[in-house]
């Protein structure tokens, strides 16, 4: 019997909805629980009957848990208590939560993805409200987030977010750890309708073949058909260099991120909010993704208190072609909208354009011309795309063929 | 021990006691049903023959005042909370008394804070035998344990008027820390080294004590003006070297919130004001102290600024957020309680439209009329509410008393009561099937807004219609409180003793609800 004491979970100061759990396997005695909660009186009961449920799912007769309790939600609890489990018995056995009814949706290849919210996969308290913001995405981040020494935890807690925690529509990513260690990261979210898998410090296509390996192995043994989208992040002199190799190595990479806090790093220069350092790279990874037919996505902005940069940052990265930015605060969000968001003209005349399409369409003609300009097909999509970013962020009402609504709502 | 007493169902449906500290109460009757008859309290006549020619009542010590005024056993202390939590007055009080071997004492302050915690050993020790007030914090806990001699009883701040006026309290000894006196008696809150603004909390108790004893560390030749307490009222003045720790009475610096989810309530509660078209020229609201009506405050700001428009003015607590929309003309006035950072201390002393008010021309209920009925919109907090809109806001859910009720009582007469609360805290559920202790009725509050939708009281047809339609996530409470339970799980229900710890007066003196003692 393996009798070390296995922990998982946070206790410090400002932890909340979080627990802390010790688990050691005695070889008599029974389960002996010793919780510490501030929800005990409320909860207490339905604490111990959760832990038992856990420990004898996992076989476990006898045994002392300690439990020191910040409030944390059953799901985060059934994580912390597995996390230590494994730590201390040899099993194929999971402990799953119910998979939430309103957590089986799928994101499309070209759904707007102007912010990426960054979540630090073990820290519950962060991630349970993440959904309300309305990101374009929350990334559950099991790499750069989580120290080296919870990594393992993490998964657990990620995997029953994953199915247990409302994120309320918004796309659902996991950033793993680099490959090829991050591949083992898969298994324990591949089978949880993740949307999207976020690859980091990418530096080759043969990178990103393995994850999709990996997820097709997964879904054969789990019998699964999900689609799973990819996002590689290209964060080095090489991965930018290689950036439309990577674009184009697969169908389901939807589109490439830059990541430029390794990348400036790696080529010892300051990072500016200002960004004329990384300008080329910034260039290469767009054209890459353009050449490729996906969308560019730019680096994390992580000055949460600087929201005026962040304004400009955002407006910049539109300007010069990329398709979203990450984020590391949901206060950040607003700003990136309003950055990437198409200004007055564009939606005036993304208007004329739909409105002229419509009525060719209704003539029954085959090119559409507006004024004395012939205008083709991706033009029409892409004014189609700005109307449906315009409505989504409120800047224009979505009746807005109606003679009611012919001004815009910005005010 | 507490002697067990009879008990009978309120209109409230709830169970309390028909006598309290031995004296009979009135259950609560329903809102606007209680309506005492009879002539008002009034203290002793005084003759200014009996005071000093000279015009100057200073005394040497705090406890030569005490016993000049006559301390003795079981008497009513009141004290005021404008200092907060730097008040050091209220312990020096019972020092001396427990020096002097005064025992079975009643404090009855406008509020309690952290600071006031020491005062466990005078409850311990028989020199306080209950208060009547709030027991915040260690003292609420210390109550929830059953530790107190006698019951507690909370009362609003417009309660606290109340039964002042109607001779339910009895001061025998106001002792009114004030920021600046003159020897006559005359103080106000506005200047000195402990400046806090007003001392509107301590009027009634100017008015109605048998004796009044003004302690100041700020002692100013005749007139001290303006007197927002009249030294006509005061029997003693009192110099000491410090009357409050001015760090702890406000802060340097109010910042709002920078919780993205309170941010999210308080915009989310914002934007329902304006589609409710509560925000017009001319409109008046309300926003509690706490980090979330802070901020619903600046996004009103931000809609007035937009639509050219202005509020006529707006209820304090006082902050520099408030102060800045008086000073860029977005409120004509600010009618302020209390004021919460040092920006409100110097409005207060600068600006002739920041006006200080009291408990009498806010919340009384003696009055004939108070401010708080004309309020269009206020914002307040609760611990928690149920799906008939009735809330709490002195105990948890686990049943342990906390909190006072300050003036949130009162504020539920506004034209519209919003309350904007996370659907749970940690593990909690904000939304219970019945809110463990009764403080204000479902029928005066009309909207709960939670970060994962907005309630709006079936009683108010007039702001279901007009958010009909809307893009603004309205559900019925009771999807809300099926969604909260859905995260967290169903909360057991507390166990509580029989004892009774404490009662929770309405505004008009009856009595809504009781708290009992813990397991």
């Amino acid at each position: 019997m393996n009798n070390t004491i296995a922990t998982a979970g946070n206790k410090g100061e400002k932890d909340r909805s979080d627990c802390f759990v010790s688990l050691q396997l005695t070889s008599s005695g029974g389960i002996v629980i010793d919780l510490t909660s501030k929800v005990e009186v409320l909860f207490g009961e339905a604490i111990r009957n959760l832990c038992l449920e856990v420990l004898h799912y996992f076989g476990i007769e006898n045994a002392h848990l300690t439990i020191e309790d910040k409030g944390a939600l059953p799901f985060v609890m059934a994580a912390r208590l597995e996390a230590a489990i494994m730590q201390v018995t040899e099993t194929d056995k999971e402990f799953l939560p119910s998979m939430l009814p309103e957590n089986l949706y799928s994101s499309k290849r070209d759904q707007h993805r102007l912010s990426r919210l960054y979540l630090p996969g073990n820290t519950p308290s962060l991630m349970i409200n993440a959904g309300i913001h309305t990101p374009n995405a929350i990334i559950l981040d099991l790499e750069d987030a989580v120290a080296v020494q919870k990594k393992s935890e993490a998964r657990f807690l990620v995997r029953n977010a994953l199915r247990h925690l409302s994120f309320m529509g918004v796309e659902r990513m996991v950033r793993i750890n680099q490959v090829p260690a991050g591949l083992d990261d898969l298994d324990y979210i591949i089978p949880h309708n993740v949307n999207t898998i976020v690859v980091p410090k990418c530096e080759s296509a043969e990178q990103i073949h393995e994850v999709n390996k990996r997820i097709a192995a997964i879904q054969q043994i789990k019998n699964l058909t999900n689609h799973v989208w990819l996002i590689p992040i290209v964060e080095s002199a090489l991965g930018i260099i290689k950036s439309f190799e990577i674009a184009s190595a697969a169908d389901n990479v939807v589109a490439l991120a830059i990541g430029l806090e390794d990348y400036t790093a790696e080529l010892g220069i300051q990072r500016t909010n200002e960004g004329l350092e990384t300008l080329f790279a910034r260039c290469q990874v767009i054209n890459a993704c353009k050449a490729a037919g996906i969308q560019a996505l730019d680096s994390v902005f992580s000055d949460v208190g600087d929201a005026a940069a962040l304004k400009i940052y955002a407006r910049q990265s539109k300007s010069i072609g990329f398709d979203g930015v990450g984020c590391i605060h949901p206060r950040q969000l607003k700003d990136i909208h309003e950055g990437f968001a198409p200004d007055e003209r564009e939606i005036e005349n993304a208007k004329k354009i739909m409105v002229a399409f419509a009525e060719a369409t209704n003539k029954g003609l085959g090119v559409v011309s507006l004024g004395t300009k012939m205008i083709d097909a991706p033009v029409v999509k892409r004014a189609q795309r700005v109307i449906d970013l315009a409505i989504s962020l409120g800047k224009l009402h979505k009746d807005w063929r109606d003679s009611d609504h012919l001004v815009n709502t910005q005010s | 021990m507490k002697k067990s007493v009879n008990t009978v169902i309120n209109a409230a449906g709830r169970t309390v006691p028909t006598e309290v500290n031995g004296v009979p109460v009135i259950p609560y009757k329903g809102v606007g049903q209680h309506r005492p008859e009879g002539n008002k309290y009034g203290p002793p006549i005084s003759t200014c023959i009996d005071f000093p020619a000279d015009g100057s009542k200073q005394i040497a010590t705090l406890k030569q005042a005490l016993i000049a005024a006559g301390l003795k056993d079981g008497m009513t202390i009141s004290t005021h909370h404008h200092f907060r939590n730097g008040d050091v007055i209220a312990i020096q009080i019972f020092d001396i008394a427990s020096e002097l071997g005064i025992k079975n004492l009643v404090w009855f302050p406008s509020a309690s804070f952290d600071c006031h915690a020491p005062l466990t050993k005078y409850l311990e020790d028989g020199t306080i035998h209950h208060i009547e007030g709030s027991m915040n914090g260690q003292l609420g806990r210390f109550t929830s344990a059953g530790k107190m001699n006698g019951v507690g009883v909370l009362r609003s701040h417009g309660g606290r008027y109340q039964a002042v006026q109607d001779g339910e309290v009895k001061i025998d000894i106001a002792v009114i820390a004030a920021p600046t006196a003159d020897s006559f008696g005359n103080a106000n809150g506005l200047n000195g080294p402990a400046a806090c603004g007003l001392l509107g909390f301590a009027l009634a108790d100017a008015q109605y004590a048998t004796k009044v004893i003004v302690v100041t560390d700020h002692v100013v030749p005749f007139p001290c003006w303006p007197w927002q307490i009249q030294g006509n009222y005061v029997d003693y003045v009192v110099q000491v070297d410090r009357v409050g720790i001015p760090d702890k009475i406000v802060s340097g610096t109010t910042e709002i919130t920078k919780s993205p989810d309170r941010l999210f309530l308080a915009d989310l509660t914002a934007r329902f004001c304006e589609e409710a078209g509560i925000i017009q020229d001319g409109f008046s609201f309300q926003a509690g102290s706490g980090g979330t009506a802070l901020s619903i405050g600046i996004y009103f700001a931000e809609m007035l600024k937009a639509k050219g428009m202005k509020s006529r003015f707006a209820r304090g607590g006082s902050n520099a957020y408030l102060v800045k929309m008086l000073e860029e003309g977005l409120v004509d006035y600010i009618l302020d309680g209390q004021t919460f950072d040092l920006e409100g201390v110097r409005s207060m002393r600068e600006n002739p439209t920041h006006v200080d008010t009291s408990p009498f021309t806010s919340y009384n209920y003696h009055s004939k009329g108070n401010f708080a009925q004309l309020v269009d919109v206020v914002i307040l907090g609760a611990t928690e509410v149920d799906v008939n809109f009735n809330a709490n806001v002195v105990t948890h859910s686990d049943g342990v008393l906390l909190h006072g009720i300050g003036g949130w009582q009162n504020c539920l007469f506004a034209k519209c009561t919003i309350l904007p609360i996370p659907l749970f805290r940690d593990r909690i559920p904000v939304i219970r099937e019945e809110v463990t202790t009764l403080c204000g009725p479902g029928e005066l509050i009309d909207v709960i807004v939670t970060e994962r939708g907005i309630a709006i009281n079936p009683l108010r047809m007039d702001l279901l219609d007009k958010l009909k339609g809307s893009s603004l996530p309205i559900r019925t409470i009771r999807e809300l409180k099926d969604e909260g339970e859905k995260i967290c799980g169903v909360p057991a229900a507390v166990q509580f003793e029989e004892e009774i710890v404490a009662v929770v007066k309405w505004v008009d003196g009856t009595v809504i609800d009781c708290v009992r003692k813990v397991k």
